[in-house]
């Protein structure tokens, strides 16, 4: 192990060997293992690495070592003696091996030092860029929160086609022939059949009420989220866009019960303890009474908010679902009652999230996407808080 | 529909003040749209005397006054032809607020001299258009006091927005009722609307021809002549009233029948008599008729429209519009006044055909008081005679006055079953008396007619909405929902919930979900699909959206195109919604449909930039059929079945069995990205969700972990295989060869080129041993090794690498 190149080394000195062999005073010896404790102890300390370290190891304890020298020559010596310097050189070579010890760690610690500040990176440049990180679109998000909200009151969520007929669309909603959201100029018309008949595009969600109270018996809670289409495209109107529909009904659900839920319902959704409410009375021909929500806001310094203050914002429209509604769809208005509710998503959630245009959210631009999208763990749920 | 405050109690006798109607209006369904108080802009503006108007030292056209503020004299340079000596004006001094660009006025010099101050002209103070001169105020207005009082300006203009169902609320009056039932005050007489006695019979007589008749398109026609009137510039009380609402006045012919369709709902119109030839007939038209309507516009007409008819040609469009050549003008001496009912339906459709917006059409299509016709042409007699002077002839009339008594019956208790609130008998019939309706009130029960003017009322949930909407919807208590049960039943489906977890496991995969049309361009969906004639929408929004998307990817790919056109080639998008297979309701599928274009991230230091392939889409289309409960493993790809719109050689269907498509996946084929206007590969794939069959168990029970203890063996080979041998065919080989012990085979190498013949490839595999009884042996290991390597020999022809 001890390399012919190794530079800087300690020498040793063979006279040390030697002394044990001269029939010398006890104190004598004593003093030379003091010399030799006190030679090794300062090698350990200067040495420079482990390398050296090693050498002064095997020069000390090794087989052909100083101290283990001494030791082998304590045979030839008489008990007394040999108790006396067994002790002595015993302590030596236990104080030796444990400063070796200590200065091997140390050197171990410096190098691993001196190897990381070699490894230093700059920790400044930009992270591996990720694969995942795409976003749910924000009409999803807000339909999810949407139904969490409801389903929780215990409605179930409700489906229908996008290509209505003129039952399910109008007339089973006591929309008449001749009204005049039926021309062309506002509902979208598939070709006319041969018998003169034309499907639609629904007009609104509320067709899924007519299909729901057709196939089922009450009571009834639903909400019905979904794609509708109207005849109109300017800054604050897309041809397809996005309503919600509710519908409750069993033998004694009225208006009081309508507050109750939609208020729960604004104060869930806007995130707020506690929100000013005002119901005005409306028309929409399949409800009576009829109503629309408004809820406070602020409109200062041109900003909206939401909650407080001395101006109202229109949410969405309500009221007693119309008994002829009620009797198209087979069910008894004498027996059955309850309310519904329909509301435009692409609305809410611009006033929730500050989205500030309509036209936007069917655009597929990527920078809306990222800027308003959701991360798709953010799962809506009534735990959330 | 627009009034003002001081208009509205002509017929509402209150004390409330402004904002206490206002607040009520919209508590009771007649929502305010908007509400303007001029006087408030006004404040700065008063009345001042100008003491001496004298001339400008510098300028000609300039004027200097001395003007009376009535708190001191100041000097004002003013350059109005109008300003002189002795006339009052509206004066603005330093501080004021301009109301026509919200300036606030400085003292200053005008061409050297000092001005301390503004006459302002109608213009100026957004009264009118008037900016030839200076406004002249009454002698007798007082100087010092704002003008806003002095101009008939200080009366608020009221705006409310009206649901369909109300044609009452069309007039001033019946706004003035709802208040009235509301309790805001007293609904006045309106003397107008009694009989004048006339003294001569009318030299025009009316007829409604008998199909008109029988159709009830137009009910009922009264008319009366009216000789010897002046026309001309109506009184300052009746040109403020329409210049509020923003009519202008014309002449006192034309206001009168202005003032009575916003102030009674009464469309009217008065022919000059002079030019009609021979009586009057309502008919319908004649197919390509024509007629120059009061706008000055000429309108060719249709038989399905009804018009009022002299002997030569048709006057008027019925319940729309009257006609230019029989008109009244300043020197009209003789007039017919003719008041009529119009089916709304009838007038819905020709207003609507022609284009017609008008004040009349409003009234009509909504459904006017037929009992209007009896007392409107009363009030439009005395307004004329009041105001033009002439003598009214005896009322001539065809056909017959409507009288409708719609009644109902109110169960005093279904206001609260409905409404939540009860409402005592007593008082609902007060309010349903005040609103017009007759009440006889029974045990628990009020019968009523409905007001003639109240057509929307067809049964007793109305009754209970009148009675509530009085009330106030703010008198019914807010009831908790109430639970059905203790915890909610499952809101969705499973399909609903497959659906929402394939829309968070695609976003989880890094892809961004879009929302694109229903709606497509055929053009272009014709490279999709066989177009159904029944998919094309009849009327679109425009050319290039102008039918049902046959495939839910195509609007992607443009979407992908118009991205790359701003800058943003790396594309990872998808999108969950319908595609139309039929015209039917219910023809419609859902389909989660994605794409990738340009590279999987954006270009980094670290070098993980690299262009998306086809194997991202598989792997998109894999995980979601894997998150929706589908082993990929049962999944055959089909490397001959997806459709032309993908790279014939570069795509696959999914599918589980010969029949069940579950989808696709591939490059899309140039053609299409040409067509479509994308650059570049893009790679896609389409799932029919509602394709993947729902778990058969039920319940939440996973098959049990068989997680062995002994240690699994991995070996590699490489085979060297003809071009053609899928690295299907190879990996199911390898696996049969002991379907006991091989778990994986995992393709870790695929080479062709230098060193490998042509046509021919190199495949690397491993597969994975894993013993369950006991560990594996060297020769059990070679064993199963020389039964893989005979595996694949034989079914792919190919040979082992040495």
């Amino acid at each position: 192990m001890s390399g012919a190149a190794s530079f800087g080394r300690p020498r040793f000195f063979v006279p040390s060997f030697f002394i044990l062999f001269t029939p010398a005073k006890a104190s004598e010896v004593m003093e030379n293992i003091e010399a030799l404790r006190e030679e090794v102890l300062a090698e350990v300390e200067k040495a420079g690495d482990l390398a050296a370290l090693e050498d002064i190891r095997i020069s000390a304890l090794g087989k052909k070592g100083r101290i283990t020298g001494l030791m082998k020559n304590l045979g030839k010596m008489d008990p007394d003696q040999r108790r006396e310097f067994g002790q002595a050189l015993n302590a030596v070579k236990d104080q030796v091996a444990s400063a070796i010890d200590m200065r091997k760690s140390d050197l171990e610690n410096a190098a691993l030092e001196a190897r990381l500040s070699g490894e230093r990176i700059d920790v400044t440049l930009p992270s591996r860029p990720s694969e995942t990180e795409g976003r749910i679109h924000p009409i999803s998000q807000t339909i999810d929160e949407i139904i969490s909200i409801f389903g929780e009151m215990g409605f179930a969520l409700a489906e229908g086609p996008d290509i209505e007929d003129d039952f399910h669309n109008f007339t089973a909603l006591n929309i008449p022939p001749e009204h005049p959201a039926r021309e062309m100029q506002d509902t979208f018309y598939l070709p006319e059949a041969e018998d003169g008949s034309r499907l639609v595009l629904r007009t609104h969600t509320s067709p899924v009420q007519i299909r729901t109270m057709q196939s089922q018996t009450p009571p009834i809670r639903i909400v019905a989220p979904g794609r509708t289409y109207r005849s109109d495209s300017d800054m604050t109107h897309t041809p397809m866009f996005h309503q919600l529909e509710g519908l409750v009904i069993d033998e004694k659900t009225h208006m009081g019960h309508l507050k109750g839920c939609l208020l729960e319902f604004v104060k869930t959704y806007f995130e707020l303890d506690d929100v000013p409410v005002r119901y005005r009375p409306s028309f929409f021909p399949f409800t009576e009474p009829s109503a629309e929500m408004d809820i406070g806001c602020s409109r200062k310094g041109g900003e909206l908010k939401i909650g407080a203050g001395d101006d109202w914002l229109e949410i969405l429209g309500c009221g007693m679902v119309h008994p002829r509604v009620l009797a198209a769809c087979g069910l008894d208005p004498e027996k059955y009652q309850g309310f519904a509710f329909g509301m435009g998503i692409e609305r809410i959630a611009m006033l929730k999230y500050g989205i500030p245009d309509l036209r936007t959210f069917f655009d597929t631009d990527l920078r809306w996407l990222k800027h308003y999208g959701f991360v798709p763990l953010d799962v809506p749920n009534m735990v959330r808080g | 529909m627009k009034f003002t405050f001081e208009w509205l109690k002509q017929h509402l006798d209150t004390d409330a003040p402004v904002e206490q109607i206002t607040e009520k209006l919209t508590a009771i369904g007649l929502e305010i749209e908007s509400f303007e108080d001029r006087s408030a802009a006004l404040a700065d503006i008063r009345v001042a005397y100008i003491e001496e108007a004298g001339q400008h030292p510098d300028a000609d056209r300039l004027k200097l006054c001395k003007v009376n503020t009535g708190e001191k004299m100041i000097q004002v340079v003013c350059g109005a032809p109008n300003a002189r000596t002795g006339i009052k004006v509206a004066l603005a001094q330093p501080g004021a607020i301009i109301p026509i660009d919200g300036s606030k006025l400085k003292a200053g010099k005008i061409r050297g001299v000092e001005s301390q101050g503004m006459m302002c002209s109608t213009r100026e103070l957004c009264l009118g258009e008037d900016h030839d001169g200076i406004i002249e105020l009454p002698a007798d207005a007082e100087i010092g006091a704002p003008v806003a009082g002095v101009l008939g300006a200080d009366d608020p203009i009221i705006e409310i927005n009206l649901t369909p169902n109300r044609p009452d609320c069309t007039s001033v009056r019946g706004i003035a009722r709802d208040l009235a039932a509301a309790g805001m005050g007293t609904l006045r007489d309106d003397p107008y609307q009694q009989p004048v006695a006339g003294s001569f019979d009318s030299p025009v007589s009316v007829t409604i021809a008998d199909d008109v008749l029988a159709d009830g398109a137009a009910p009922a026609f009264y008319g009366r002549y009216i000789r010897g009137v002046k026309n001309g510039e109506s009184p300052d009380w009746l040109k403020a009233r329409l210049e509020a609402i923003g009519l202008r006045p014309i002449s006192i012919l034309v206001d009168i029948t202005n003032l009575a369709t916003f102030d009674l709902g009464r469309p009217l119109h008065v022919f000059d008599a002079d030019k009609l030839k021979g009586n009057l007939d309502v008919r319908y038209a004649r197919d390509g008729e024509t007629l120059q309507a009061l706008n000055e516009k000429e309108y060719s007409l249709t038989s399905d429209m009804v018009v009022i008819a002299d002997q030569a040609a048709a006057q008027s469009i019925g319940g729309i519009m009257g006609g230019e050549l029989t008109g009244c003008e300043n020197d009209t001496v003789n007039v017919f006044v003719e008041c009529a009912l119009f089916d709304p339906i009838v007038t819905a459709k020709t207003g609507r055909k022609l284009q017609i917006n008008s004040d009349a059409r409003y009234r009509f299509e909504r459904g006017v008081d037929p009992q209007s016709v009896i007392w409107g042409i009363e009030v439009a007699t005395r307004l004329i005679t009041e105001l033009c002077g002439g003598e009214a002839s005896h009322v001539v009339r065809a056909g017959e006055v409507p009288a409708p008594k719609n009644s109902f019956d109110l169960r005093i208790d279904r206001i609260a079953e409905l409404g939540g609130v009860a409402v005592e008998q007593n008082r609902a019939a007060e309010i349903l008396t005040a609103l017009g309706f007759e009440v006889t009130a029974k045990e628990g029960v009020l019968g009523t007619i409905a007001p003639t003017w109240r057509p929307d009322i067809v049964g007793e949930a109305d009754l209970v909405e009148e009675v509530l909407r009085i009330v106030g919807y703010d008198q019914i208590p807010t009831v908790p929902v109430e639970r059905e049960t203790s915890l909610p039943v499952p809101a969705i489906s499973p399909m609903q919930k497959r659906v929402g977890l394939a829309r968070r496991v695609l976003a989880s995969r890094g892809m961004y979900e879009t929302i694109t049309w229903s709606f497509a361009d055929s053009r272009l969906a014709k490279e999709f699909a066989d177009l159904k004639p029944g998919l094309f929408v009849a009327n679109p929004i425009s050319s290039d959206l102008d039918v049902m998307r046959p495939n839910a990817l195509m609007n992607l790919v443009s979407a992908a195109g118009r991205n790359q056109k701003r800058g943003f080639p790396d594309l990872a998008l998808f999108e969950l919604g319908p595609e139309f297979f039929g015209d039917q309701p219910g023809d419609q599928r859902l389909v989660a449909a994605g794409l990738r274009a340009g590279a999987t991230t954006n270009r980094s230091w670290t070098g993980s930039r690299r262009d998306i392939d086809v194997f991202d889409v598989k792997a998109d289309a894999e995980a979601l059929i894997e998150a929706l409960g589908v082993p990929a493993g049962n999944i055959q790809v089909n490397a001959e079945g997806a459709p032309s719109w993908y790279h014939p050689g570069r795509s696959a269907a999914l599918q589980l069995g010969p029949k069940n498509v579950l989808g696709y996946f591939g490059e899309l084929h140039p053609r299409i990205l040409k067509a479509l206007d994308v650059k570049g590969r893009v790679v896609a794939f389409e799932l029919f969700v509602e394709n993947l069959p729902m778990p058969k168990k039920k319940g939440t029970n996973r098959p049990p972990l068989n997680a062995s203890a002994f240690q699994s063996v991995e070996r590699d080979f490489a085979f060297l295989l003809d071009d053609t041998v899928s690295a299907e065919q190879v990996v199911k080989a390898a696996r049969s060869a002991d379907k006991g012990l091989i778990t994986d085979v995992t393709i870790f190498d695929l080479y062709a080129g230098k060193g490998i013949e042509e046509g021919k490839k190199s495949l690397a595999f491993s597969i994975t041993l894993q013993p369950t009884k006991q560990t594996l042996t060297d020769e059990e290991i070679d064993a199963v090794c020389k039964k893989v390597i005979a595996a694949v020999e034989k079914a792919t022809g190919g040979a082992l690498r040495g």
